[in-house]
């Protein structure tokens, strides 16, 4: 077995003193950005960043700076759940149905309960997407070695056309955003002609807008603006997490062992999907209604209804970044956003990396592992310390999140200039999110769009403007056929409506 | 939301979807434009630069046509709310603010640099949102900027921008 082989020698990367010490920085990082309102995974990840320029720097710098990243991804998983059970302030969007059941459990004085089940199930989804990656990504990365600009294009497709074919909203919503994200990546100049495309004179439009920028405008900023519109109460349970309280969780857990593999089978296989995280959450939670012999008391607090959702939520999360180290097309905002890291660090994402960067995936992977159980032990015994942050009063919070924003903002590139493109971004963001615009799809398109140009024109190149090449064998035909399914699935789950005798009218989303 | 049942409503969902799928349509009509001056055609030697952002534009407009259609076509899109007034000036008590700190950063006439800036800023949350007492504000300002202070300049070493008082410490 090459892969354990592997491992093992990642394991042998990521096992120092300073990687471990990173992790358990990253990971308290992490669950605070992901308990604060306005930071979450994405844009915590960003303003981060710039911290790890010099880190990267120095020889095996790179996997110790894609530790401290990735580890507060994890934090900021564990995080959402902490707010979802004792504020019922879902802090991702796929920790809303963690609150279906979670804060009935915390209002019956059963929050405990709740969190430890969250948490460990978080902990399991997460461990047996790990292991899919470890075994699974060395195969992919070797068939995509023999991807050409069609393939890759192809792929990029199919990223695109799965946010239009799973989007709850309104598919031309989707469309519209990502086109937006597209058009803004074109913005600078133009690196196969030199031309200068979008730029209108202004020299501060030369280098494009980064999409660091963008994430923390979007979610940070856009997100501070939502929340204080809410007003500015926190009414939240307390939290009390004892060791007693834990154990006797546990030990209730493997009765819904069923629950558990088939919320990580769909967390996994919905993870690979763009965008897929929250679709999973949700689709495993109704799937552990319909199938659980206490489905009919989902809702009014069991445990088995916030193990479900967690589950597939972290599941979800770790196997999104599966596409974004073999193929280069991360698939959530936040991946994007480690994939922008590893550009800027220098390092190539594609399946090449790992042929040329071996120590750094495995030494990734294993520090996923090592990760994922320092994340569970700090955050089953500090959630009290956690908790007591979302007590300090918004007037003190809301300023010092919008003063790291600025910081986080202005580190990218030591430009000022773009401290403002980020208060526009959070305007953007803010009336976005009112009317439904979705936000992921545009960071996607703004990460890659240059990417996918790319092999769009190489691929026209080859085949001289005729787009036949897109279906010139099986493999870019099987790809592009699934993507232009999925691209109109809206309008063909309609019609099978209609032809099934239903009106066509779709139900609106529940709120 | 739900005490704002009074409150007067900032236009509806339909103006609000209407006025951004207009801006989408001027976006990327923009593009398309711009693209049309690059060439968006095929060239001597392959694609031209506005070859690809063409169809974008494109794309853009004819999808902003369907959503601009869709806020008209839906009753319920005029009677419910974008924004209260009330939920507006509180967007506006953290929008505003927020500018006049990135002012404040740097400026033509003074600039305070980011950490001076970010204690008036603070500050000024403390003092008109949370109605603290001076001691309590200067404590936490001061107290979180300082420790950005050393966290960025001394630990990370990056720089930002600097002010006078900075300048009389001796950093650059």
């Amino acid at each position: 077995m090459a892969e354990i082989n592997s491992l093992l020698g990642g394991f042998a990367v990521a096992l120092t003193w300073f990687n471990l010490m990173l992790m358990f920085a990253g990971i308290v990082l992490g669950v605070i950005i992901g308990v604060l309102p306005g930071l979450g995974g994405a844009n915590g990840v960003a303003i981060l960043l710039p911290l790890t320029f010099t880190l990267a720097q120095q020889p095996g710098g790179a996997t110790s700076a894609i530790i401290l990243l990735s580890c507060i991804y994890w934090g900021a998983l564990f995080g959402g759940a902490i707010t979802s059970v004792l504020f019922n302030i879902p802090g991702e969007p796929w920790s809303v149905a963690t609150t279906f059941d979670g804060y009935p459990l915390a209002q019956q004085g059963r929050a405990g309960n709740a969190l430890a089940a969250a948490f460990t199930s978080s902990f399991v989804g997460a461990l047996i997407a790990v292991v899919m990656i470890t075994f699974l990504s060395p195969l992919v990365a070797k068939f995509a070695l023999r991807f050409g600009p069609p393939e890759f294009f192809s792929v990029y497709l199919l990223t695109f056309c799965a946010f239009v074919g799973m989007s709850k909203g309104a598919p031309m919503k989707t469309v519209a955003a990502m086109m937006m994200g597209f058009a803004m990546a074109a913005v600078g100049i133009d690196i196969v002609t030199g031309q200068l495309r979008l730029t209108f004179g202004f020299t501060e439009l030369l280098k494009g807008f980064d999409f660091l920028i963008a994430v923390i405008g979007l979610f940070g900023i856009g997100e501070i603006l939502l929340t204080i519109e809410e007003g500015l109460v926190f009414k939240g349970a307390s939290a009390k997490l004892n060791m007693r309280v834990v154990l006797e969780t546990w030990k209730e857990l493997p009765r819904y062992w069923k629950t558990s593999l088939r919320s990580s089978a769909v967390g996994c296989l919905m993870g690979i999907v763009p965008g897929g995280a929250t679709p999973a959450s949700f689709m495993s939670y109704g799937v552990a209604k319909r199938m659980s012999p206490n489905g009919q008391k989902f809702g009014t607090g069991q445990v088995e209804g916030v193990v479900a959702p967690e589950t597939a939520a972290h599941a979800a999360g770790t196997s999104a970044l599966l596409p974004m180290l073999t193929l280069g097309v991360p698939g959530s905002p936040t991946a994007a956003v480690l994939l922008g890291g590893l550009m800027i660090w220098g390092l190539q994402p594609g399946p090449l990396l790992f042929v040329e960067k071996a120590d750094f995936v495995w030494g990734l992977i294993a520090s996923m592992y090592l990760g994922n159980i320092v994340g569970l032990i700090v955050v089953l015994t500090c959630v009290p310390l956690f908790a007591s942050i979302l007590r300090v009063p918004f007037s003190i919070i809301a300023p010092v999140i919008l003063v790291i924003c600025a910081i986080g903002a202005f580190t990218v590139h030591t430009s000022l200039f773009d401290v403002w493109l980020m208060l526009v971004f959070g305007v953007m963001g803010y009336v976005f999110k009112k009317l439904d615009y979705p936000l992921a799809p545009l960071v996607l398109a703004l990460v890659l769009g240059d990417r996918a140009e790319d092999s769009f024109r190489q691929s026209m190149l080859l085949s001289q403007g005729d787009l036949r090449i897109f279906f010139r064998n099986e493999l870019v035909g099987f790809v592009t056929t699934l993507s232009l399914i999925l691209l109109f699935w809206p309008l063909i789950s309609r019609g099978l409506d209609i032809l099934r005798g239903r009106n066509g009218e779709r139900p609106s989303p529940k709120e | 939301m739900q005490d704002g049942q009074q409150d007067r409503a900032v236009g509806s969902f339909r103006v609000w979807e209407a006025l951004v799928a207009i801006l989408f349509i001027i976006f990327g009509s923009i593009v398309v434009f711009d693209s049309r001056r690059l060439g968006a055609s095929w060239g001597s030697d392959g694609p031209q630069a506005g070859y690809f952002p063409f169809y974008i534009g494109v794309v853009i407009i004819i999808a902003s046509a369907f959503n601009l259609y869709g806020a008209f076509s839906r009753a319920e899109y005029a009677r419910k709310a974008f924004v209260y007034r009330g939920q507006l000036k509180m967007v506006l008590t953290v929008m505003v603010p927020s500018i006049a700190y990135v002012a404040l950063i740097n400026n033509p006439v003074y600039s305070l640099g980011i950490y001076e800036a970010s204690i008036v800023f603070i500050a000024f949350f403390m003092r008109v949102l949370g109605k603290y007492g001076w001691a309590k504000i200067v404590a936490v300002s001061v107290g979180v900027m300082t420790a950005f202070f050393l966290m960025f300049e001394v630990w990370f070493k990056v720089p930002l921008p600097k002010g006078p008082i900075e300048a009389l410490l001796g950093f650059r």
